[in-house]
């Protein structure tokens, strides 16, 4: 260890004496070096070292380190930046920034960071990117000085704002400096108006560094605005809460709505009490998964359409997994709702542990497209792209599903037997064959279903068991035989939900819940949305 | 070749020939029954069916070499659903009907609390290999597992230490476990200084998949402009969506790092892991730790299984010392005997998978290291921290004041898992 870091010296010592450049080139060198030894305490002060030595290729390495892409080559002791190109790596020499070659990764070293070290290399890369041409990573840079200010940032933020002529990295530059500001030693005026600036910004982050100012400042004045300030925020933030739990909720129930959906169509127009709805979910799920897998190895640059792929194929597995339920068991049972309850229940423990068999108990990995991954924020809402998209991707299949009921002559033969059987058959319905393929229609949905759970839950063989009392819940709430009914009871539940929840807790949130609906129907046994008329026997 | 592995190769050898000595002798005795109690159905399969494997791993291999006391071992694999009740039934089954020598079995709390009257009535033996939350000791139950002082502790130290971390959310599976650990760490924490209000604790249901509203309070809890961690002890399938959603709300382990303690190398084989770089686990195992007896034991796990892309998590460790230590024990004894073996049991010394050596304490719990690792981009896990020397399992723990008083040792004379050292009497609070 000592032997290294005398080493390091005397190679930057013997550097000196050579031409400017190669000095350069050497002090990098023995700078790099310092990153790469040592315990997690060294390498913060060489991370402080090489941040300062004010080499533009300073930028990349450290910010490979933070990722976890600096190797050290074990053939050479070499240092090198590393990219994955397929399974190899592909790498540059950190130092001269020249190609090295590509090789496999058990043949490199990977230099360690933990948490701590990755925040200091953030807000070091921070204060070198400052300057970059790339307006994104400019306010990235300003973003970091702002989570983590240090005091020496101030120097560097003042000369980008002077330079800067984008409005909006400006701004984030005066809010980075203002954090800054609050954490040096500036005189209480200075201070105020930076509490000034980072509370008119009025966000999480602004909220924190100003309760950071109240916890820490020294002088009474300080101290008095700082908390005046985050007071502010906080009305604010909670004013949004609000809004934020409507959304939470809209986006709870739109995934209650897709698992019931499916279910409002056998269980509510048929009258099947399906257990196995949940297992369909299932299937839809890990037929997203096995097409993912497909495309992983066969297509990768198809990878981020693999959702749309698996959408029709699983409404095929799973509604071809209902039609042949409903010819080969339920169809006997028709009229016998306690025989078709364990029957489906026995089938569902049939399936998942069919699948438990051949795809193993472990979860499975379904990625996100690159499309549904990310958030965005409106207001202080923060909204997540995978949480939109089943939002949407909800209401699409409910509206479909209402186009085929009410537009088709499939829809039309649906609902003139669930109605009437005996009417219907007289007219020359084929009963059987509508019967079959509305539980395969309700099967298909769920598979849908499956499609965009498998983004927010697990893919594992119990994915369907959590789905399976909720969907039923809403169905009845909603009102059996009513899909409008449906919707509403599912985005009703799911936003009482998430207003319960922050202030009763999650386990109690959803035990009122429960209580909630038991009393409804004791009310109103048939539900939201009740089916009057001749229909209801 | 150094002569470390000339020494081992001899070893091997050695092994070989005696295997091939004691093989035509043991054709005559009676195989030795092994039961191995896990779920491999229901929603704890998902966890347990991999202990279910390597147990008959471990039979397999102890069998090349011949088997203990010149006897082949016979696995008796019984399947109890992930229904607890079941659970007391088939350990019943077990002893009685298959008289097995020992058991190696359960995951969940629940589950051992279900059967431990069965084995204390028929004096059977179990071996537990999970952390678990303490506050129990029995004479026929060995805990391989961590208790809290050899996880939670040391995890909650690290980040005290390292991170400067000042505020807590201490979130959790709403069951035993999480409950009586998230108590001794709330004691704990209280101890060291933070207050009531720099604490937040929060429970949620088994199987919990919608975590929007938790992760924005603790996002929420956390901007009150001290460093603040989530200590996890939330539970198998839940994880998997709230760390997507922690990935979905922007929430890096540099601003709130969440440590768990339920969270291994086979949890994470479900996930994307690349936004969840930082977050740490803490545990006595972790498939990464560079030993050639690791190495050694994932290669043969991966070509028991076929599976050259199949991971090792720490419950499997305890389940390889829980093993090699009743081997020793019934060498050491000389017979398969519950009596002879649990007391043989006591000061028995295996090597860990860590590059360390294990020993059964007399509270019938074992000593481990402790590491704390960084979750990474290919699913595994970096040690980033790993306590000085070995941790020994404190049963009974210090900061509840239930338990303070409360000391096991299953040596003669005591004899007791529950003496109260300020009245000085056997059975004090608690089982």
């Amino acid at each position: 260890m000592f032997l290294l870091r005398s080493l390091a010296v005397l190679c930057s010592a013997l550097a000196s004496l050579t031409i400017a450049v190669t000095a350069l080139a050497a002090d990098l060198q023995s700078l790099v070096t310092n990153l790469t030894a040592g315990s997690f305490g060294d390498r913060e002060t060489a991370i402080g070292a090489l941040a300062t030595s004010g080499d533009a290729r300073a930028a990349p390495i450290l910010e490979a380190l933070g990722a976890g892409q600096l190797y050290i080559r074990t053939s050479d002791k070499l240092v090198v930046i590393g990219k994955p190109s397929g399974n190899q790596v592909a790498l540059t020499e950190a130092v001269s920034g020249k190609a090295a070659g590509t090789v496999a990764e058990s043949e490199l070293e990977r230099v360690r960071v933990n948490n701590r070290l990755r925040g200091i290399i953030e807000a070091a890369v921070g204060s070198l990117t400052l300057m970059s041409p790339d307006a994104r990573v400019r306010r990235g840079a300003a973003d970091s000085l702002f989570k983590r200010p240090e005091p020496a940032a101030l120097a560097p933020l003042d000369a980008a704002i002077a330079g800067e002529k984008d409005a909006r990295v400006k701004q984030a530059f005066a809010e980075a400096r203002a954090a800054v500001v609050l954490a040096s030693d500036a005189t209480v005026q200075q201070k105020i108006e930076a509490i000034g600036i980072v509370r008119d910004r009025g966000d999480r982050e602004a909220l924190s560094v100003l309760q950071g100012a109240a916890n820490n400042a020294k002088e009474p004045e300080v101290k008095a605005a700082a908390v005046a300030a985050a007071e502010t925020v906080r009305q604010t933030l909670a004013a949004w809460e609000a809004a934020q739990n409507v959304w939470y909720g809209i986006s709870l129930g739109s995934v209650l709505l897709l698992a019931a959906i499916g279910l409002a169509i056998t269980f509510g127009t048929m009258g099947v009490i399906n257990m196995a709805h949940g297992e369909m979910v299932m299937l839809g799920a890990y037929t997203t998964f096995v097409v993912q897998e497909i495309i992983r190895t066969s297509a990768p640059h198809l990878f981020d359409t693999s959702l749309l792929i698996a959408l029709p194929l699983a409404f095929l597995v799973a509604g071809g997994v209902g039609i042949l339920i409903e010819r080969g068991i339920i169809r006997f049972l028709y009229g016998r709702p306690l025989d078709t309850l364990l029957a489906t229940w026995g089938l569902s423990l049939v399936l998942q542990q069919a699948v438990r068999s051949i795809f193993g108990s472990s979860n499975r990995e379904v990625g996100a497209p690159s499309w549904m991954s990310g958030a965005f924020q409106v207001g202080q809402i923060n909204v997540t792209y995978g949480r939109l998209w089943i939002v949407i991707f909800s209401l699409v299949v409910f509206a479909a599903l209402i186009l085929l009921l009410r537009k088709t002559s499939l829809g039309l033969y649906m609902r003139a037997v669930t109605q009437n059987r005996p009417m219907a058959s007289a007219v020359g319905i084929r009963t059987p064959r509508v019967d079959a393929l509305t539980f395969g229609l309700g099967s298909g949905i769920a598979g849908l279903a499956g499609v965009a759970l498998s983004q927010i839950d697990n893919v594992s063989p119990n994915l369907g068991q959590g789905y399976i009392i909720d969907s039923f819940m809403v169905v009845v709430f909603g009102g059996v035989g009513n899909l409008f009914g449906t919707l509403i009871g599912a985005l009703t539940l799911g936003v009482v939900n998430k207003f319960l929840e922050p202030y009763a807790g999650a386990v109690l949130g959803k035990i009122l819940v429960l209580v909630f609906i038991i009393l409804f129907i004791q009310r109103r046994p048939r539900g939201l949305f009740a089916l009057k008329g001749r229909s209801v026997e | 070749m150094n002569l470390g592995t000339i020494m081992r190769t001899g070893l091997v050898a050695a092994g070989l020939l005696a295997s091939a000595a004691t093989g035509a002798l043991a054709q005559g005795a009676p195989p030795i029954k092994v039961g191995i109690l896990h779920s491999l159905s229901g929603t704890m399969a998902i966890s347990e069916t991999t202990l279910k494997d390597v147990m008959l791993m471990l039979i397999e291999e102890q069998n090349k070499k011949g088997g203990v006391l010149g006897r082949k071992l016979e696995a008796v694999v019984v399947d109890p659903a992930s229904n607890w009740p079941l659970f007391a039934e088939k350990a019943r089954e077990l002893l009685q009907k298959d008289k097995v020598a020992a058991v190696f079995g359960c995951w969940t709390s629940v589950s051992r609390k279900s059967v431990l009257p069965v084995f204390e009535e028929l004096n059977g033996i179990l071996f537990y290999p999970v952390q678990y939350e303490g506050e129990e000791s029995s004479r026929n139950v060995f805990y391989t597992g961590a208790a809290p002082n050899q996880q939670a502790i040391p995890a909650v130290d690290y980040l005290m230490a390292n991170e400067k971390v000042q505020r807590w959310v201490l979130a959790g599976t709403d069951y035993v476990y999480p409950r009586t650990t998230n108590k001794i760490l709330e004691a704990y924490l209280k101890s060291k200084g933070v207050a009531q209000e720099d604490i937040l604790i929060n429970y949620t249901p088994f199987g919990h998949s919608d975590w929007q509203s938790i992760v924005a309070d603790i996002k929420k809890f956390g901007s009150a402009g001290k460093k603040t961690a989530v200590v996890s002890t939330i539970n198998g399938d839940a994880n998997v969506p709230f760390y997507k959603e922690l990935g979905n709300q922007g929430i890096k382990a540099k601003d709130i790092p969440v440590v768990a303690f339920s969270v291994g190398e086979e949890e994470l084989a479900g996930i994307d892991t690349k936004p969840l770089i930082g977050h740490l686990a803490a545990w006595n195992y972790f498939q990464s730790v560079k030993d050639p007896t690791n190495e050694a034991f994932i290669k043969t796990w991966q070509t028991f299984t076929k599976n050259p892309k199949r991971v090792t998590n720490d419950p499997m460790e305890a389940h390889v010392i829980g093993f090699n230590m009743w081997i020793e024990a019934v060498k050491k004894a000389g017979t398969t005997d519950s009596d002879a073996v649990i007391d043989a049991m006591i000061g028995v010394s295996v090597p860990n998978l860590t590059g360390g050596y294990s020993a059964m304490l007399p509270n019938h719990h074992i000593t481990k290291p402790v590491l704390i690792g960084e979750i990474q981009g290919n699913g595994q896990f970096d040690v980033v921290s790993q306590t000085n020397g070995l941790v020994l399992g404190d049963e009974w723990s210090d900061y509840l004041p239930d338990s303070k008083d409360l000391i096991s040792d299953w040596r003669k004379p005591m004899n007791c898992g529950n003496f109260n050292v300020a009245t000085g009497k056997c059975g004090g609070k608690g089982k």
